[in-house]
């Protein structure tokens, strides 16, 4: 419990404290974990509304697979990246492996599922019969379409909390494919787990405490937004 | 009387079960006509087909001189719409739901909305969320949301059903004022044969996705000329 309260204490002075290398550390967290989630969202809304809408055959399959994407290990799809992005992988060229550039895809992969698998479920839950009355009043197809993702916009907001979630507190696909080098690819999660590596556990604490603040403050916008939705 | 619909042979199917067959139909513009029958008979289908929403499966349907059976032009779509059994509104106030129709047309009338919702009598509850008014005031809000777009065709799918009397007489009064005032032409499904004859002009009997027999409102409960809308008007089970 005192180690708890301490953490708490030097969170705050850290906070306080404007070290840079810090703020490089909550930053880069922020960046990788924004741009990933971005992307996410950008390619995940419109397929997982795309699967919800659609009678596709093959809609089952891809259900299936995206069920199982959602239970991912992080750390095998670091693994995965890793071997990609090896020099001697298919995607060696890039030149990405241990660059933020690697971070974001492996977390990509982590929230994709994640947002695309939750937007299809919420839109196959919105009622039938609401597609019928928006075109009985006179919508287009992509009126109609337009309609049912603003039903489903609560839905689809919890899907974008899940899979920030999911990547935020992810330390095993980014440790593998960042290498959590100092200045360059460290990120609070790595942070942490160097820091309780070292015996740093007020250092390691403290930044749990950021971490876990960050996280809270973006739950919280968010589920304003999805207050205001619902009202 | 201008014809606003002319069915003719107009079957659905849904794999081998045949759910409408209609060898002719004529509605006429400005009327209001009522389609009685039990569950099942085919009103609401021979509804969808109406409002495009649904191809039929044969036959042809001419809607003001024009045969649609293909694709229908969004124009033509945007003159008819339907009023559900069930309403079914967006997650959004009152008054935006009243004006969904009118925003998808690219319009923003606000002042034929606040006319619509005080004539449903809606207006204190303009910016009310719209899931939380009871049964009778969401059935409002859908028939303002029809109303307010000043359809030329509106077609009401048992929109009284589960009503209390309150409300059914205010939608009832609604519906009678709009068709004379604006020449709407009105179909209206309904299991209250009491309610056809207090607002139709003409009413038809279904049966196992047939018509049975259309005559004018008196002469369909006064002079029936098919047995089965004898009895069906005495509220003898008729299947």
């Amino acid at each position: 419990m005192e180690e708890l309260a301490r953490g708490f204490v030097q969170a705050f002075n850290l906070i306080f404290s404007f070290e840079p290398a810090l703020y490089e550390i909550i930053w880069l967290s922020l960046r990788v974990t924004g741009l990933a989630l971005a992307i996410s969202v950008i390619v995940g809304v419109p397929i997982g509304a795309a699967l919800g809408l659609s009678r596709l055959r093959l809609r089952g399959l891809i259900t299936a697979l995206l069920y199982t994407g959602m239970g991912l290990p992080p750390v095998v799809v670091g693994l995965f990246v890793y071997l990609f992005l090896s020099r001697s992988g298919p995607l060696g060229g890039l030149g990405w492996l241990f660059t933020p550039s690697a971070m974001v895809v492996a977390q990509v992969i982590i929230a994709f599922p994640l947002v695309a698998g939750l937007t299809m479920t919420t839109v196959q839950g919105i009622d039938p019969a609401l597609r019928l009355q928006v075109r009985s009043l006179g919508a287009t197809p992509w009126q109609e379409i337009w309609a049912v993702l603003r039903e489903a916009r609560i839905g689809v907001i919890a899907a974008i909390v899940a899979a920030f979630g999911g990547i935020i507190s992810e330390v095993g696909a980014v440790m593998l494919v960042g290498g959590n080098i100092e200045g360059k690819t460290r990120v609070l999660t790595t942070a942490i787990v160097l820091n309780t590596r070292t015996g740093s556990f007020d250092l390691a604490l403290a930044l749990g405490v950021i971490l876990l603040s960050l996280a809270f403050l973006a739950n919280v916008a968010m589920l304003q937004l999805q207050r205001r939705a619902g009202d | 009387m201008d014809a606003v619909y002319q069915l003719s042979d107009l079957r659905k199917e849904y794999g081998a079960r045949t759910i409408l067959d209609i060898a002719a139909l004529e509605i006429h513009a400005g009327e209001i006509f009522a389609l009685v029958g039990p569950s099942g008979a085919g009103k609401s289908t021979l509804l969808r087909l109406l409002n495009f929403l649904e191809p039929p499966s044969s036959g042809r349907i001419v809607y003001r001189a024009q045969t649609l059976n293909g694709n229908v032009p969004i124009e033509t779509r945007r003159q008819v719409t339907t009023v559900f059994q069930r309403p079914v509104l967006l997650r959004a106030t009152v008054r935006a739901n009243v004006a969904y129709g009118l925003a998808l047309r690219g319009e923003r009338a606000d002042r034929r909305v606040d006319e619509m919702l005080e004539r449903v009598g809606l207006q204190s509850l303009a910016h009310a969320f719209a899931h939380k008014l009871s049964g009778g005031e969401m059935q409002r809000v859908a028939l303002a949301r029809a109303l307010v777009i000043d359809p030329q065709v509106l077609l009401l799918d048992e929109p009284t059903a589960n009503l209390d009397p309150y409300n059914v007489g205010l939608i009832e009064q609604i519906v009678r004022e709009h068709n004379r005032a604006r020449g709407t032409t009105v179909v209206l499904i309904t299991h209250n044969v009491f309610q056809a004859k207090r607002l139709a002009n003409r009413v038809g009997l279904m049966l196992g996705g047939r018509l049975v027999e259309v005559q004018a409102t008196p002469a369909f409960f006064d002079a029936p000329r098919d047995p089965r809308t004898a009895a069906f008007v005495r509220g003898e089970m008729v299947y």
